[in-house]
């Protein structure tokens, strides 16, 4: 259509795929996870860097995607929601969550999984008041965060008594 | 912490904690949601909205962005009918649609700013965002009333010319107040002669928002044969089929209505606000429509909880008995009639046995978008108003604040002030669990630093929970598992509460129940997930869908062992016969015969019910506050709340905790910011702070049952009753930390800093810290 700028070619790593695709210069990583590759698992909550409901990692960082643009994800590995999970089974983060209740309605939950897994990656055993703070970009609406905090400490400690896989 | 009233059947499944069925499609990003559905050739809409709160369109013309390349359908308030008067029953709101439709999209009117004036289907969301600045519109700004003061003076500007009010005098016309209602018992003048104390306060609140992170949305598609498909994210997928029928007058069963996962909803969700735009879109596009609203369209456009004005008085004689109250609640209902002032005054006083009552509720329109359902709707602003007055009261007569709602506490068979008489509840169960609480007991602790105070709040709150009408069926698979579809849709864990009861019918585990939510094609009429009546009566319908499965179980089972019926006993998943114990076969064993005892096995359960048995929620909030920057902490939180019982308790150890969560925010941070035109200025989750996880403490929950008489397992509903206490519970702490009664909402920082310089944040001095009463006793 004549309002559509030229689309620019995408090159990237998308949990651990190369990938390429088309993107239009204002289109956030966002859009390009969600609406170009069909990757819905991301979710939008509020558009503008607030929420954290969006939040992929970036080269190993945690990003809104929504504050990020698609282009910028050129030459760079995004890991979504989608690629927590192994074939073999659950990351000990979603086994947690699942354990403990920590999800009511779930439109919060791939965010919070993608952020608490960059947290135990640096930090494999955090304090309740880390991993409160870690977590403060994320809102919860449903569960007054309680079970989510647990969950997360509770991936914690299985990986620290080598029940679980190392996280990441 | 469980505190179960006595001793109770023994179950195999109820009060376990199985991993909820639908989690891992949650955990995994695959769920899912209103916002992820695509098709091919799928467009996007964009809807136009008002930028005044008040005006007249003098013009509307869209032939521009019609003619804009990529464009595929435009539409205005023009392309709905005008609807005659109807109330519908939307489930825990009455919605009128002739009002609705307006809501919808601006007629010749706007009376809220984000009112909808067109809408636009394109290629894609840019396009359709871009075509929007073609739409031209003169608006003539009219002069706007925001506050119920303003809206109840005498010639304050209309709202809506044509609203007939319903007050006690009979029809009004040309007013604002939509229905004025009281409910008296009693003679309060007499009662308030015998108090020997008295406490009379006005309370004021500001809208606040459900705030649930995902924004509404609609996708809407139709076939040649005119038969019309809705997705969408909403609490009642019947409720939306019923209302798009009425709205585009059509017959319900051309509409299917898919409801998708749904991103929080809290009462929200109930209204609906796209999908009629989407289909007329999709009507006029000839192909399939999606609708997603942005956030900011959320905070100004979707219903909001209201603010209003509550003057609560309250009389006690010596011995601490209360003798007389009054309450006078005035709520904005926003722009269109309908605010929860309603429900707000039938829970007012609920917890307290009142021999002399008085309560007048007004609904009042204003320049601000229609509120909405929202947890407990209306309770939460009357539970801060009268928990307030009663801890004063207590206060002034030196009585304990637990103690003093103990002694006043309703009972089972005691009259609610708005009439109904109560049957068996739990409030003196729950205050009595409270006054045990670790919290109770603990002491508060010295301040973290010199500047820091700390305080301690109790109070109480009620809401009476929903029946209504839900559906079930079960169909057995041959491997002893089963297959449920149920009509609730799920927004909290509500597929395992309801698979639960099944399984614990037919004594199979939770996981061998296979819950999916149905569509408006697949299960019989559900009404909404709301009202806190999901497990208690879509878990009504599964238990009797189950026991219909049973019943016809044991005809297979008579039919292998040769027997009759009547010889049969089914005990813990096992049918067996009375009289010959060699003859035993599990549900699972005679599932596996169904082939040869007559074929496929299912069964149905539909309820319509009543009797859902109210809540009550008492809270203990501990607060620290700095008296250099106003900002308040919560140290420790304990929610003990009547359960019924709880079918799957972490999910309704969750309900407390979000409940309190979200009253939290309400008292402390949350709040509609306006300016005097009726410009929401904090339209963002930045600036509409919603408490994040360094926000809170841990919160403790201790669930009392007390078995609800009219469910099988006692289920009494959970969601809402924990939303009701903690904005009075926080006020109550700041009193006690500070030595200052508020009265406004929220208490954020700089009221918080004003009242302790001993002003307000108008610059008033304040009384309320003044009063002369000696603090109680700290433990």
């Amino acid at each position: 259509m004549t309002t559509q700028p030229k689309k620019a070619r995408v090159s990237t790593t998308v949990n651990g795929q190369p990938v390429d695709v088309l993107v239009a210069p204002y289109q956030s990583l966002l859009e390009m996870l969600r609406e170009v590759l069909g990757l819905t698992g991301t979710k939008e909550g509020c558009n503008d860097g607030n929420c954290g409901a969006c939040t992929v990692s970036l080269d190993g960082r945690i990003v809104d995607s929504c504050l990020v643009l698609g282009a910028e994800a050129d030459g760079k590995r995004v890991d979504t929601i989608e690629g927590m999970a192994r074939p073999e089974g659950l990351h000990p983060l979603q086994q947690a969550f699942l354990e403990e209740a920590a999800l009511q309605c779930g439109i919060c939950t791939p965010g919070f999984l993608v952020a608490a897994r960059a947290l135990l990656e640096r930090e494999p055993h955090p304090s309740e008041e880390r991993i409160r703070l870690w977590l403060a970009g994320n809102l919860c609406r449903c569960t007054g965060y309680d079970k989510i905090v647990g969950a997360v400490r509770k991936a914690a400690a299985l990986d620290g008594a080598g029940n679980g896989r190392a996280a990441g | 912490m469980t505190i179960t009233e006595k001793p109770q059947q023994q179950y195999k499944v109820i009060g376990t904690r199985p991993i909820r069925h639908d989690g891992l499609e949650k955990v995994t990003g695959r769920a899912v949601y209103g916002a992820d559905v695509k098709f091919p050739g799928l467009l996007w809409g964009a809807v136009l909205r008002s930028p005044h709160a008040h005006a007249r369109i003098k013009k509307l013309d869209v032939s521009k962005a019609a003619k804009m390349p990529g464009v595929f359908a435009v539409m205005t308030g023009a392309d709905l009918v005008d609807l005659e008067s109807k109330l519908v029953d939307m489930g825990e709101e009455i919605d009128n649609l002739a009002y609705t439709t307006k809501k919808l999209m601006a007629d010749d009117k706007v009376v809220y700013k984000g009112h909808p004036v067109a809408a636009v289907a394109a290629v894609d969301l840019n396009t359709a965002q871009e075509a929007l600045k073609l739409i031209a519109v003169a608006y003539e700004p009219l002069p706007v009333v925001l506050t119920v003061e303003e809206a109840m003076a005498p010639g304050a500007p209309l709202v809506l010319d044509d609203l007939v009010g319903e007050h006690l005098t009979g029809e009004a016309r040309n007013t604002n107040i939509a229905k004025h209602t009281r409910y008296e018992f009693g003679d309060t003048a007499k009662g308030f002669a015998r108090a020997a104390v008295t406490v009379e306060r006005t309370f004021k609140l500001t809208m606040v928002h459900q705030g649930y992170i995902e924004p509404q949305n609609a996708t809407a598609q139709w076939n040649q044969d005119g038969k019309l498909t809705v997705w969408t994210s909403t609490q009642g997928a019947f409720n939306v089929r019923d209302a798009v029928a009425s709205i585009l007058k059509m017959p319900e069963s051309n509409i299917r209505v898919i409801p998708l996962e749904i991103g929080g909803g809290f009462g929200g969700k109930i209204p609906i606000y796209l999908e009629p735009v989407a289909a007329v879109l999709a009507r006029k596009a000839g192909r399939p429509v999606k609708l997603v609203m942005d956030r900011k369209s959320v905070f100004e456009a979707t219903g909001p909880t209201p603010g209003g004005t509550i003057r609560v008085k309250v009389g006690a004689d010596s011995a601490g008995n209360i003798t007389a109250a009054e309450a006078d609640l005035r709520y904005e209902a926003g722009a269109y009639p309908g605010s929860p002032v309603g429900a707000g005054a039938q829970c007012i006083f609920a917890p307290y046995r009142l021999p002399n009552s008085r309560i007048d509720a007004y609904d009042v329109v204003v320049n601000k978008p229609k509120t909405a359902a929202y947890r407990a709707p209306g309770a939460t602003q009357a539970a801060f108003a009268m928990e307030s007055v009663v801890d004063e009261v207590a206060e002034r007569l030196g009585i304990d604040p637990l103690e003093f709602r103990l002694r006043n506490a309703s009972r089972e068979g005691d009259r609610r002030a708005d009439g109904p008489i109560f049957p068996r509840i739990g409030n003196v169960q729950v205050l009595q669990a409270a006054k045990r609480s670790a919290q109770w007991n603990a002491p508060l602790g010295a301040p973290s630093a010199p500047h820091k105070k700390r305080g301690r709040g109790v109070a109480n709150g009620f809401w009476f929970n929903g029946g209504m009408k839900s559906s079930c069926n079960l169909a057995v698979n041959k491997d002893g598992t089963v297959a449920m579809v149920e009509g609730s849709v799920d927004i909290g864990g509500t597929r395992a509460s309801i698979a639960m009861q099944a399984a614990e019918v037919l004594g199979i585990p939770a996981e061998d129940v296979h819950p999916t939510v149905g569509d408006t094609d697949t299960v019989g009429q559900t009404d909404v997930t709301g009202g806190s009546r999901t497990t208690f009566a879509t878990g009504y319908a599964a238990y009797l869908a189950a026991t219909n499965v049973v019943k016809q179980m044991m005809g297979r089972a008579a039919k292998l062992w040769e027997i009759d019926e009547s010889g049969i006993e089914f005990k813990d998943g096992t049918f067996f016969s009375k009289s010959d114990p060699e003859l035993r076969l599990t549900f699972k064993q005679v599932a596996e015969k169904l082939d040869e005892t007559g074929g496929p096995l299912s069964a149905t359960g539909t309820v319509n019910m009543r009797g859902a048995g109210g809540a009550f929620s008492t809270q203990i909030a501990d607060v620290e506050v700095d008296t250099e920057t106003g900002k308040v902490d919560v140290l420790r939180w304990t929610v003990v709340q009547d359960v019924g019982k709880a079918i799957h308790p972490a999910y309704v150890e969750g309900q407390m905790q979000g409940g309190a969560a979200q009253g939290i925010g309400w008292a402390l941070n949350e709040e509609y910011f306006w300016d005097d035109k009726g410009n929401m200025h904090n339209s963002s989750f930045l600036d509409y702070r919603m408490p994040t996880a360094l926000d809170l403490p841990k919160i403790e929950t201790v669930l009392v049952e007390v078995p609800n008489p009219n469910h099988p397992y006692g289920v009494r509903g959970v969601g809402e009753a924990p939303i009701v206490a903690p904005v009075a519970a926080i006020a109550n702490a700041l009193r006690d930390a500070l030595g200052t009664r508020f009265t406004e909402t929220p208490m954020k920082p700089s009221r918080v800093l004003a009242a302790i310089k001993g002003g307000t944040l108008d610059g008033a001095a304040t009384a309320a810290s003044s009063n002369g009463a000696s603090r109680r006793g700290r433990r």
